[in-house]
Protein backbone atom coordinates (compact mmCIF):
# COMPACT_ATOMS: atom_id res chain seq x y z
CA UNK A 1 0.00 0.00 0.00
CA UNK A 2 1.32 3.39 -0.89
CA UNK A 3 -0.82 5.09 1.75
CA UNK A 4 1.62 6.06 4.47
CA UNK A 5 1.46 4.13 7.74
CA UNK A 6 0.86 5.99 11.00
CA UNK A 7 4.14 7.60 12.07
CA UNK A 8 6.28 4.95 13.73
CA UNK A 9 7.92 5.53 17.10
CA UNK A 10 11.07 3.99 15.72
CA UNK A 11 12.71 6.09 13.00
CA UNK A 12 15.84 4.39 11.75
CA UNK A 13 18.16 6.59 9.80
CA UNK A 14 21.63 7.98 9.28
CA UNK A 15 23.43 10.98 10.67
CA UNK A 16 26.12 12.25 8.33
CA UNK A 17 28.93 14.40 9.64
CA UNK A 18 29.97 16.90 6.98
CA UNK A 19 32.83 17.99 9.22
CA UNK A 20 34.68 14.71 9.14
CA UNK A 21 33.67 13.24 5.78
CA UNK A 22 36.78 13.17 3.59
CA UNK A 23 35.04 12.17 0.35
CA UNK A 24 36.93 8.87 0.05
CA UNK A 25 33.90 7.11 -1.57
CA UNK A 26 34.36 4.06 0.70
CA UNK A 27 30.69 4.26 1.74
CA UNK A 28 29.55 4.42 -1.88
CA UNK A 29 31.64 1.45 -2.98
CA UNK A 30 30.81 -0.70 0.02
CA UNK A 31 27.13 0.16 -0.51
CA UNK A 32 27.35 -0.95 -4.12
CA UNK A 33 29.22 -4.10 -3.13
CA UNK A 34 26.70 -5.15 -0.48
CA UNK A 35 23.54 -4.18 -2.30
CA UNK A 36 24.40 -5.57 -5.71
CA UNK A 37 24.00 -8.99 -4.12
CA UNK A 38 21.56 -8.00 -1.37
CA UNK A 39 17.92 -6.90 -1.20
CA UNK A 40 18.06 -4.82 -4.39
CA UNK A 41 20.21 -7.20 -6.39
CA UNK A 42 21.40 -6.55 -9.00
CA UNK A 43 22.62 -2.95 -9.18
CA UNK A 44 23.37 -3.06 -12.88
CA UNK A 45 26.11 -1.16 -14.65
CA UNK A 46 26.12 -0.12 -18.27
CA UNK A 47 29.19 0.05 -20.44
CA UNK A 48 31.38 -0.32 -17.32
CA UNK A 49 34.69 -0.39 -19.21
CA UNK A 50 33.60 1.74 -22.17
CA UNK A 51 33.31 5.41 -22.97
CA UNK A 52 30.05 6.09 -21.08
CA UNK A 53 30.04 3.98 -17.93
CA UNK A 54 27.05 4.47 -15.65
CA UNK A 55 24.92 2.39 -13.38
CA UNK A 56 22.60 2.25 -10.41
CA UNK A 57 24.19 3.39 -7.16
CA UNK A 58 22.35 4.12 -3.94
CA UNK A 59 24.81 6.57 -2.47
CA UNK A 60 26.52 9.47 -4.23
CA UNK A 61 29.30 11.60 -2.77
CA UNK A 62 29.51 15.19 -3.99
CA UNK A 63 32.24 17.69 -3.13
CA UNK A 64 31.45 21.39 -2.90
CA UNK A 65 33.57 24.46 -2.68
CA UNK A 66 31.89 26.61 -0.05
CA UNK A 67 32.65 30.28 0.54
CA UNK A 68 35.34 32.40 -0.98
CA UNK A 69 38.96 33.23 -0.41
CA UNK A 70 40.82 32.53 2.82
CA UNK A 71 37.69 31.36 4.66
CA UNK A 72 36.50 28.97 1.94
CA UNK A 73 36.32 25.28 2.59
CA UNK A 74 35.80 21.99 0.78
CA UNK A 75 32.77 20.06 1.98
CA UNK A 76 32.25 16.43 0.98
CA UNK A 77 28.57 15.72 0.77
CA UNK A 78 27.18 12.17 0.72
CA UNK A 79 23.66 11.97 -0.71
CA UNK A 80 21.32 9.00 -0.35
CA UNK A 81 17.71 8.26 0.63
CA UNK A 82 16.71 10.21 3.74
CA UNK A 83 13.85 7.81 4.63
CA UNK A 84 11.46 10.77 4.93
CA UNK A 85 8.48 10.69 7.27
CA UNK A 86 6.14 11.94 4.51
CA UNK A 87 7.79 10.67 1.33
CA UNK A 88 5.94 11.63 -1.85
CA UNK A 89 7.95 8.96 -3.69
CA UNK A 90 5.76 6.44 -1.84
CA UNK A 91 2.38 8.11 -2.29
CA UNK A 92 2.80 8.72 -6.05
CA UNK A 93 3.59 5.04 -6.71
CA UNK A 94 0.71 3.56 -8.75
CA UNK A 95 1.41 -0.07 -7.88
CA UNK A 96 2.15 -0.12 -4.18
CA UNK A 97 5.72 -1.31 -4.87
CA UNK A 98 7.06 1.70 -2.97
CA UNK A 99 6.25 1.59 0.69
CA UNK A 100 7.28 2.91 4.08
CA UNK A 101 7.65 0.27 6.76
CA UNK A 102 5.30 0.78 9.69
CA UNK A 103 7.70 -0.75 12.21
CA UNK A 104 10.85 1.31 11.64
CA UNK A 105 10.12 3.87 8.90
CA UNK A 106 12.47 2.43 6.28
CA UNK A 107 11.36 3.31 2.73
CA UNK A 108 11.66 0.36 0.37
CA UNK A 109 10.78 -0.69 -3.18
CA UNK A 110 9.38 -4.15 -3.77
CA UNK A 111 11.40 -5.24 -6.83
CA UNK A 112 8.77 -7.85 -7.73
CA UNK A 113 5.89 -5.39 -8.21
CA UNK A 114 7.65 -2.20 -9.41
CA UNK A 115 6.71 -1.41 -13.05
CA UNK A 116 9.58 1.01 -13.60
CA UNK A 117 7.42 4.07 -14.36
CA UNK A 118 10.04 6.32 -12.67
CA UNK A 119 7.40 8.64 -11.20
CA UNK A 120 8.90 8.16 -7.71
CA UNK A 121 12.21 9.55 -8.96
CA UNK A 122 10.35 12.65 -10.17
CA UNK A 123 8.72 13.04 -6.76
CA UNK A 124 11.99 12.82 -4.80
CA UNK A 125 13.75 16.18 -4.28
CA UNK A 126 16.94 14.46 -3.17
CA UNK A 127 17.67 12.32 -6.24
CA UNK A 128 17.72 9.26 -4.04
CA UNK A 129 16.08 6.87 -6.45
CA UNK A 130 17.87 5.49 -9.48
CA UNK A 131 16.40 3.44 -12.28
CA UNK A 132 18.11 0.19 -13.11
CA UNK A 133 18.08 0.13 -16.90
CA UNK A 134 18.81 -3.60 -17.06
CA UNK A 135 16.47 -4.73 -14.29
CA UNK A 136 13.64 -2.35 -15.32
CA UNK A 137 12.82 -1.35 -11.74
CA UNK A 138 13.75 1.46 -9.35
CA UNK A 139 16.57 1.04 -6.85
CA UNK A 140 17.12 2.95 -3.63
CA UNK A 141 18.88 2.83 -0.28
CA UNK A 142 17.40 0.05 1.88
CA UNK A 143 19.25 1.22 4.99
CA UNK A 144 20.78 -2.25 4.59
CA UNK A 145 17.61 -3.82 5.90
CA UNK A 146 19.28 -7.16 5.16
CA UNK A 147 22.21 -6.34 7.50
CA UNK A 148 20.72 -4.47 10.42
CA UNK A 149 18.36 -7.29 11.43
CA UNK A 150 20.62 -10.08 10.18
CA UNK A 151 21.25 -12.48 13.03
CA UNK A 152 23.84 -14.44 11.06
CA UNK A 153 26.12 -11.39 11.30
CA UNK A 154 28.07 -10.50 14.41
CA UNK A 155 26.21 -7.83 16.42
CA UNK A 156 28.81 -5.15 15.63
CA UNK A 157 28.27 -5.77 11.92
CA UNK A 158 24.52 -5.17 12.06
CA UNK A 159 24.80 -1.64 10.70
CA UNK A 160 24.46 -0.35 7.13
CA UNK A 161 27.45 -1.17 4.92
CA UNK A 162 28.24 2.53 4.43
CA UNK A 163 28.46 3.11 8.20
CA UNK A 164 30.66 0.06 8.66
CA UNK A 165 33.00 1.18 5.86
CA UNK A 166 33.48 4.84 6.81
CA UNK A 167 37.11 5.29 7.90
CA UNK A 168 36.53 8.61 9.65
CA UNK A 169 33.36 7.77 11.55
CA UNK A 170 31.41 10.36 9.60
CA UNK A 171 28.35 8.14 9.28
CA UNK A 172 26.18 7.17 12.23
CA UNK A 173 23.23 4.80 12.28
CA UNK A 174 20.47 4.64 14.85
CA UNK A 175 16.94 5.39 15.94
CA UNK A 176 16.20 9.08 15.42
CA UNK A 177 12.74 8.60 16.91
CA UNK A 178 14.31 7.89 20.31
CA UNK A 179 15.50 11.12 21.91
CA UNK A 180 17.94 9.33 24.16
CA UNK A 181 19.68 7.43 21.35
CA UNK A 182 23.31 8.21 20.55
CA UNK A 183 22.37 9.58 17.12
CA UNK A 184 19.66 11.86 18.54
CA UNK A 185 22.12 13.16 21.14
CA UNK A 186 24.67 13.78 18.42
CA UNK A 187 22.14 15.70 16.32
CA UNK A 188 21.26 17.77 19.37
CA UNK A 189 24.87 18.51 20.31
CA UNK A 190 25.99 19.39 16.79
CA UNK A 191 22.80 21.12 15.59
CA UNK A 192 22.08 18.57 12.90
CA UNK A 193 19.75 19.75 10.15
CA UNK A 194 17.30 18.55 7.50
CA UNK A 195 17.92 18.89 3.77
CA UNK A 196 15.35 21.14 2.06
CA UNK A 197 12.90 21.23 4.99
CA UNK A 198 10.71 23.62 2.95
CA UNK A 199 9.72 20.71 0.68
CA UNK A 200 7.80 19.24 3.62
CA UNK A 201 9.05 15.66 3.23
CA UNK A 202 10.37 15.58 6.83
CA UNK A 203 13.63 13.67 6.25
CA UNK A 204 14.70 11.30 9.02
CA UNK A 205 18.40 11.39 8.10
CA UNK A 206 20.23 14.40 9.49
CA UNK A 207 23.36 16.25 8.42
CA UNK A 208 25.88 17.67 10.89
CA UNK A 209 27.30 20.99 9.66
CA UNK A 210 31.04 21.54 9.35
CA UNK A 211 32.49 22.86 12.62
CA UNK A 212 33.69 26.50 12.71
CA UNK A 213 37.18 27.00 11.32
CA UNK A 214 39.95 27.04 13.88
CA UNK A 215 42.38 29.30 12.01
CA UNK A 216 43.47 31.22 15.08
CA UNK A 217 44.29 28.13 17.08
CA UNK A 218 46.15 26.33 14.33
CA UNK A 219 48.33 29.20 13.07
CA UNK A 220 51.85 28.59 14.43
CA UNK A 221 52.70 31.12 17.15
CA UNK A 222 55.93 33.12 16.89
CA UNK A 223 58.81 30.76 17.81
CA UNK A 224 60.06 31.36 21.34
CA UNK A 225 63.64 32.56 21.43
CA UNK A 226 65.57 30.08 23.50
CA UNK A 227 67.75 31.54 26.18
CA UNK A 228 71.43 31.37 25.17
CA UNK A 229 73.16 28.38 26.67
CA UNK A 230 75.80 29.30 29.17
CA UNK A 231 79.16 27.69 28.66
CA UNK A 232 81.39 26.60 31.42
CA UNK A 233 84.51 26.14 29.28
CA UNK A 234 85.11 22.53 30.33
CA UNK A 235 87.22 20.15 28.19
CA UNK A 236 84.19 18.00 27.33
CA UNK A 237 82.35 21.02 26.09
CA UNK A 238 85.32 22.08 23.97
CA UNK A 239 85.45 18.56 22.52
CA UNK A 240 81.75 18.68 21.52
CA UNK A 241 82.16 22.16 20.09
CA UNK A 242 85.11 20.93 18.02
CA UNK A 243 83.10 17.86 16.83
CA UNK A 244 80.13 20.05 15.99
CA UNK A 245 82.33 22.38 13.97
CA UNK A 246 83.98 19.45 12.20
CA UNK A 247 80.67 17.76 11.35
CA UNK A 248 79.09 20.99 10.25
CA UNK A 249 81.61 21.51 7.46
CA UNK B 1 12.93 17.01 -17.35
CA UNK B 2 13.68 14.50 -20.07
CA UNK B 3 10.79 14.45 -22.57
CA UNK B 4 9.85 10.79 -23.04
CA UNK B 5 8.50 10.51 -26.58
CA UNK B 6 6.06 7.76 -25.63
CA UNK B 7 4.53 10.04 -22.98
CA UNK B 8 4.27 12.96 -25.43
CA UNK B 9 2.64 10.71 -28.01
CA UNK B 10 0.31 9.28 -25.36
CA UNK B 11 -0.90 12.58 -23.94
CA UNK B 12 -1.27 14.20 -27.38
CA UNK B 13 -3.09 11.27 -29.00
CA UNK B 14 -5.31 10.25 -26.11
CA UNK B 15 -5.98 13.91 -25.28
CA UNK B 16 -7.36 14.44 -28.80
CA UNK B 17 -9.20 11.11 -28.60
CA UNK B 18 -10.93 12.01 -25.34
CA UNK B 19 -11.75 15.45 -26.73
CA UNK B 20 -13.28 13.86 -29.85
CA UNK B 21 -15.35 11.49 -27.71
CA UNK B 22 -16.47 14.42 -25.55
CA UNK B 23 -17.67 16.48 -28.51
CA UNK B 24 -19.39 13.57 -30.27
CA UNK B 25 -21.31 12.91 -27.06
CA UNK B 26 -22.19 16.57 -26.53
CA UNK B 27 -23.27 17.02 -30.16
CA UNK B 28 -25.41 13.90 -29.99
CA UNK B 29 -27.29 15.10 -26.94
CA UNK B 30 -27.44 18.85 -27.42
CA UNK B 31 -27.18 19.36 -31.20
CA UNK B 32 -29.31 16.46 -32.51
CA UNK B 33 -26.36 15.01 -34.40
CA UNK B 34 -27.87 12.16 -36.44
CA UNK B 35 -26.67 8.65 -35.55
CA UNK B 36 -25.12 8.29 -38.99
CA UNK B 37 -23.42 4.90 -39.28
CA UNK B 38 -20.31 6.06 -41.20
CA UNK B 39 -19.82 9.05 -38.93
CA UNK B 40 -20.26 6.79 -35.89
CA UNK B 41 -17.81 4.21 -37.19
CA UNK B 42 -15.24 6.83 -38.19
CA UNK B 43 -15.63 9.19 -35.21
CA UNK B 44 -15.98 6.69 -32.39
CA UNK B 45 -13.51 4.33 -34.09
CA UNK B 46 -10.92 7.10 -34.35
CA UNK B 47 -11.53 8.15 -30.74
CA UNK B 48 -11.05 4.53 -29.66
CA UNK B 49 -7.88 4.18 -31.74
CA UNK B 50 -6.38 7.41 -30.38
CA UNK B 51 -7.26 6.63 -26.75
CA UNK B 52 -6.19 3.00 -26.71
CA UNK B 53 -3.16 3.66 -28.93
CA UNK B 54 -2.10 6.42 -26.57
CA UNK B 55 -2.61 4.23 -23.52
CA UNK B 56 -0.59 1.43 -25.10
CA UNK B 57 2.23 3.79 -26.05
CA UNK B 58 2.36 5.06 -22.47
CA UNK B 59 3.35 1.57 -21.34
CA UNK B 60 6.37 1.78 -23.64
CA UNK B 61 8.30 3.90 -21.14
CA UNK B 62 7.78 1.36 -18.36
CA UNK B 63 10.66 -0.86 -17.32
CA UNK B 64 8.24 -3.75 -16.77
CA UNK B 65 5.21 -3.19 -19.04
CA UNK B 66 3.92 -6.71 -18.31
CA UNK B 67 3.18 -5.57 -14.77
CA UNK B 68 1.22 -2.47 -15.86
CA UNK B 69 -2.05 -3.93 -14.49
CA UNK B 70 -0.70 -3.39 -10.98
CA UNK B 71 -1.01 0.37 -11.55
CA UNK B 72 -4.77 0.21 -10.95
CA UNK B 73 -4.37 -0.53 -7.25
CA UNK B 74 -3.21 2.69 -5.56
CA UNK B 75 -6.02 5.13 -6.36
CA UNK B 76 -6.07 6.31 -2.74
CA UNK B 77 -2.84 8.30 -3.11
CA UNK B 78 -1.52 8.12 -6.68
CA UNK B 79 -2.75 10.30 -9.54
CA UNK B 80 -1.09 7.93 -11.99
CA UNK B 81 -3.18 5.10 -10.60
CA UNK B 82 -6.32 7.26 -10.71
CA UNK B 83 -5.60 8.14 -14.32
CA UNK B 84 -5.27 4.46 -15.24
CA UNK B 85 -8.56 3.59 -13.54
CA UNK B 86 -10.39 6.56 -15.07
CA UNK B 87 -9.02 5.69 -18.52
CA UNK B 88 -10.21 2.09 -18.31
CA UNK B 89 -13.54 3.01 -16.68
CA UNK B 90 -14.28 5.44 -19.54
CA UNK B 91 -14.38 2.50 -21.93
CA UNK B 92 -17.63 1.26 -20.29
CA UNK B 93 -19.91 4.23 -21.11
CA UNK B 94 -17.90 4.75 -24.31
CA UNK B 95 -18.64 1.15 -25.38
CA UNK B 96 -22.36 1.49 -24.58
CA UNK B 97 -22.54 4.79 -26.47
CA UNK B 98 -20.81 3.23 -29.49
CA UNK B 99 -23.09 0.18 -29.28
CA UNK B 100 -26.19 2.37 -29.36
CA UNK B 101 -24.90 4.53 -32.18
CA UNK B 102 -23.35 1.90 -34.45
CA UNK B 103 -25.46 -1.19 -33.74
CA UNK B 104 -28.86 0.35 -32.95
CA UNK B 105 -28.61 3.69 -34.74
CA UNK B 106 -29.42 5.56 -31.54
CA UNK B 107 -27.36 8.23 -29.82
CA UNK B 108 -30.03 9.80 -27.66
CA UNK B 109 -32.31 8.82 -24.82
CA UNK B 110 -30.58 6.22 -22.69
CA UNK B 111 -27.61 6.29 -25.08
CA UNK B 112 -27.45 10.05 -24.75
CA UNK B 113 -27.25 9.51 -21.00
CA UNK B 114 -24.30 7.10 -21.28
CA UNK B 115 -22.76 9.51 -23.80
CA UNK B 116 -22.78 12.25 -21.19
CA UNK B 117 -21.17 9.90 -18.68
CA UNK B 118 -18.49 9.10 -21.27
CA UNK B 119 -17.97 12.83 -21.86
CA UNK B 120 -17.57 13.50 -18.12
CA UNK B 121 -15.22 10.53 -17.72
CA UNK B 122 -13.11 11.82 -20.63
CA UNK B 123 -12.58 15.14 -18.85
CA UNK B 124 -11.85 13.38 -15.55
CA UNK B 125 -9.23 11.16 -17.21
CA UNK B 126 -7.42 14.08 -18.84
CA UNK B 127 -7.64 16.01 -15.57
CA UNK B 128 -5.95 13.09 -13.77
CA UNK B 129 -3.17 13.13 -16.38
CA UNK B 130 -2.52 16.78 -15.61
CA UNK B 131 -2.62 16.12 -11.86
CA UNK B 132 0.24 13.60 -12.17
CA UNK B 133 2.45 16.56 -13.05
CA UNK B 134 0.69 19.25 -11.03
CA UNK B 135 1.00 17.27 -7.79
CA UNK B 136 4.82 17.17 -7.83
CA UNK B 137 6.30 19.86 -5.54
CA UNK B 138 9.79 19.04 -6.84
CA UNK B 139 9.16 20.76 -10.18
CA UNK B 140 8.15 24.39 -9.88
CA UNK B 141 6.91 24.74 -13.47
CA UNK B 142 4.52 21.82 -12.95
CA UNK B 143 3.38 22.56 -9.40
CA UNK B 144 1.02 25.25 -10.70
CA UNK B 145 -2.78 25.35 -10.51
CA UNK B 146 -3.16 25.82 -14.29
CA UNK B 147 -1.44 22.58 -15.37
CA UNK B 148 -4.55 20.36 -15.28
CA UNK B 149 -6.88 23.02 -16.74
CA UNK B 150 -4.45 23.46 -19.65
CA UNK B 151 -4.40 19.69 -20.24
CA UNK B 152 -8.21 19.65 -20.39
CA UNK B 153 -8.41 22.79 -22.54
CA UNK B 154 -5.93 21.43 -25.08
CA UNK B 155 -7.73 18.10 -25.16
CA UNK B 156 -11.05 19.83 -25.92
CA UNK B 157 -9.48 22.19 -28.47
CA UNK B 158 -7.62 19.49 -30.42
CA UNK B 159 -10.52 17.03 -30.10
CA UNK B 160 -12.87 19.80 -31.24
CA UNK B 161 -10.91 20.49 -34.42
CA UNK B 162 -10.81 16.74 -35.04
CA UNK B 163 -14.59 16.43 -34.52
CA UNK B 164 -15.27 19.39 -36.82
CA UNK B 165 -13.06 17.85 -39.51
CA UNK B 166 -15.01 14.58 -39.33
CA UNK B 167 -18.38 16.37 -39.40
CA UNK B 168 -17.34 18.21 -42.53
CA UNK B 169 -15.87 15.07 -44.12
CA UNK B 170 -19.18 13.26 -43.67
CA UNK B 171 -21.38 16.20 -44.53
CA UNK B 172 -22.72 17.16 -41.13
CA UNK B 173 -21.64 20.77 -41.14
CA UNK B 174 -22.58 22.61 -37.97
CA UNK B 175 -21.74 26.29 -38.00
CA UNK B 176 -22.51 26.75 -34.30
CA UNK B 177 -20.08 23.99 -33.42
CA UNK B 178 -17.45 25.59 -35.64
CA UNK B 179 -17.63 28.74 -33.53
CA UNK B 180 -17.48 26.68 -30.33
CA UNK B 181 -14.23 25.09 -31.53
CA UNK B 182 -12.78 28.46 -32.49
CA UNK B 183 -13.68 29.78 -29.03
CA UNK B 184 -11.98 26.82 -27.37
CA UNK B 185 -8.83 27.39 -29.45
CA UNK B 186 -8.70 31.02 -28.36
CA UNK B 187 -9.45 30.16 -24.73
CA UNK B 188 -6.78 27.48 -24.53
CA UNK B 189 -4.19 29.81 -26.05
CA UNK B 190 -5.10 32.40 -23.44
CA UNK B 191 -4.87 29.81 -20.65
CA UNK B 192 -1.47 28.60 -21.87
CA UNK B 193 -0.17 32.17 -22.00
CA UNK B 194 -1.32 32.78 -18.44
CA UNK B 195 0.43 29.53 -17.45
CA UNK B 196 3.66 30.73 -19.06
CA UNK B 197 3.42 34.07 -17.28
CA UNK B 198 2.91 32.17 -14.00
CA UNK B 199 6.01 30.03 -14.40
CA UNK B 200 8.09 32.99 -15.56
CA UNK B 201 7.05 35.01 -12.51
CA UNK B 202 7.50 32.16 -10.01
CA UNK B 203 10.38 32.95 -7.64
CA UNK B 204 13.45 30.76 -8.11
CA UNK B 205 14.55 30.99 -4.50
CA UNK B 206 15.96 27.49 -4.07
CA UNK B 207 19.72 27.41 -4.54
CA UNK B 208 22.59 25.00 -4.10
CA UNK B 209 23.05 26.75 -0.76
CA UNK B 210 19.56 25.89 0.48
CA UNK B 211 19.63 22.38 -1.02
CA UNK B 212 22.83 21.42 0.78
CA UNK B 213 22.15 23.56 3.85
CA UNK B 214 25.66 24.97 3.41
CA UNK B 215 24.61 28.40 2.17
CA UNK B 216 25.28 29.89 5.61
CA UNK B 217 29.02 29.40 4.99
CA UNK B 218 28.99 31.23 1.67
CA UNK B 219 28.40 30.45 -1.95
CA UNK B 220 28.17 26.71 -2.72
CA UNK B 221 29.77 25.57 -5.97
CA UNK B 222 30.32 22.00 -7.15
CA UNK B 223 33.97 21.03 -6.87
CA UNK B 224 33.88 17.38 -7.76
CA UNK B 225 30.98 15.37 -9.19
CA UNK B 226 30.13 12.04 -7.57
CA UNK B 227 30.57 10.22 -10.88
CA UNK B 228 32.40 10.79 -14.15
CA UNK B 229 29.45 10.11 -16.49
CA UNK B 230 25.85 11.25 -16.21
CA UNK B 231 23.78 8.93 -13.99
CA UNK B 232 20.06 8.21 -14.15
CA UNK B 233 19.17 11.28 -12.09
CA UNK B 234 21.04 13.57 -14.48
CA UNK B 235 19.72 11.83 -17.59
CA UNK B 236 16.10 11.85 -16.41
CA UNK B 237 15.91 15.06 -14.38
CA UNK B 238 18.84 17.08 -15.73
CA UNK B 239 17.40 17.72 -19.20
CA UNK B 240 17.01 21.45 -19.71
CA UNK B 241 16.47 23.68 -22.69
CA UNK B 242 18.14 27.03 -23.18
CA UNK B 243 15.81 29.92 -22.33
CA UNK B 244 16.26 31.62 -25.70
CA UNK B 245 15.21 28.40 -27.47
CA UNK B 246 12.24 28.07 -25.16
CA UNK B 247 11.07 31.57 -26.12
CA UNK B 248 11.28 30.69 -29.83
CA UNK B 249 9.49 27.39 -29.34
CA UNK B 250 6.73 29.08 -27.36
CA UNK B 251 6.21 31.39 -30.31
CA UNK B 252 6.04 28.42 -32.71
CA UNK B 253 3.53 26.65 -30.44
CA UNK B 254 1.32 29.74 -30.38
CA UNK B 255 1.51 30.35 -34.12
CA UNK B 256 1.14 26.80 -35.43
CA UNK B 257 -0.88 25.30 -32.61
CA UNK B 258 -3.41 28.08 -32.17
CA UNK B 259 -3.21 31.03 -34.57
CA UNK B 260 -3.07 28.93 -37.78
CA UNK B 261 -6.04 26.67 -36.90
CA UNK B 262 -7.93 29.65 -35.48
CA UNK B 263 -7.56 31.67 -38.70
CA UNK B 264 -8.18 28.67 -40.94
CA UNK B 265 -11.41 27.80 -39.14
CA UNK B 266 -12.63 31.39 -38.95
CA UNK B 267 -12.05 31.62 -42.69
CA UNK B 268 -14.12 28.51 -43.34
CA UNK B 269 -16.89 29.82 -41.10
CA UNK B 270 -17.11 33.29 -42.62
CA UNK B 271 -16.50 32.44 -46.28
CA UNK B 272 -17.58 28.92 -47.19
CA UNK B 273 -16.12 27.65 -50.43
CA UNK B 274 -14.23 24.81 -52.05
CA UNK B 275 -11.32 25.41 -49.69
CA UNK B 276 -13.37 24.59 -46.56
CA UNK B 277 -12.21 20.99 -46.26
CA UNK B 278 -8.51 21.61 -47.09
CA UNK B 279 -8.44 24.51 -44.62
CA UNK B 280 -10.09 22.41 -41.92
CA UNK B 281 -7.53 19.63 -42.43
CA UNK B 282 -4.73 22.20 -42.35
CA UNK B 283 -6.13 23.43 -39.04
CA UNK B 284 -6.24 19.88 -37.71
CA UNK B 285 -2.63 19.12 -38.68
CA UNK B 286 -1.49 22.45 -37.22
CA UNK B 287 -3.24 21.99 -33.88
CA UNK B 288 -1.95 18.42 -33.48
CA UNK B 289 1.61 19.49 -34.25
CA UNK B 290 1.26 22.47 -31.91
CA UNK B 291 -0.04 20.37 -29.02
CA UNK B 292 2.76 17.79 -29.45
CA UNK B 293 5.36 20.57 -29.45
CA UNK B 294 3.68 22.22 -26.44
CA UNK B 295 3.92 18.92 -24.59
CA UNK B 296 7.61 18.53 -25.45
CA UNK B 297 8.21 22.07 -24.23
CA UNK B 298 6.25 21.33 -21.04
CA UNK B 299 8.92 18.76 -20.19
CA UNK B 300 11.93 20.61 -21.53
CA UNK B 301 11.13 23.80 -19.59
CA UNK B 302 10.54 21.98 -16.31
CA UNK B 303 13.49 22.13 -13.94
CA UNK B 304 13.70 19.57 -11.16
CA UNK B 305 14.98 20.69 -7.76
CA UNK B 306 17.54 17.85 -7.66
CA UNK B 307 19.56 19.70 -10.32
CA UNK B 308 20.70 21.98 -7.49
CA UNK B 309 23.01 19.20 -6.29
CA UNK B 310 24.51 18.98 -9.76
CA UNK B 311 25.48 22.60 -10.28
CA UNK B 312 22.22 24.42 -11.11
CA UNK B 313 22.33 27.88 -9.53
CA UNK B 314 18.65 28.16 -8.69
CA UNK B 315 15.40 26.26 -9.10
Amino acid sequence: MTSLPAPSAKKLGLVIDLDTCVGCQACATSCKEWNTSGYSAPLSDHDPYGADPHGAWLNRIHAYDVGKGATSRTVHFPRSCLHCETPACVTVCPTGASYKRAEDGIVLVNPDTCIGCKLCSWACPYGAREYDYADGVMKKCTLCVDRIYNETLDPQDRVPACVKACPTGARHFGDLGDESSAVSQLVKAREGYDLMPEMGYKPVNKYLPPRPRRDAATTPSTPSTAAPVKTDGSATEKLFAWADKLLSR
Amino acid sequence: MHPAYSVILFTTASGAGYGLLFWLAILSVFDNLPADLTLGMAGLGLAFALISGGLLSSTAHLGRPERAWRAFSQWRTSWLSREGIAAVATFVPFGLFAFGWIMLGQNQGIFGFVALIAAAMSIITVWCTGMIYQSLPTIRAWHQPLVSPVYVALSLASGGVLALTLLRLFGHESEDFGWVVVTFLAASLLLKRVYWSFIDAAPRDRTSGTATGLGRFGRVRPLEAPHTQANFVMREMGYAIARKHAAKLRMIVQLIGFVVPFLALVLTLTAAGPLTLPLTILGLLAVMFGVALERWLFFAEAQHVVTLYYGAEAA
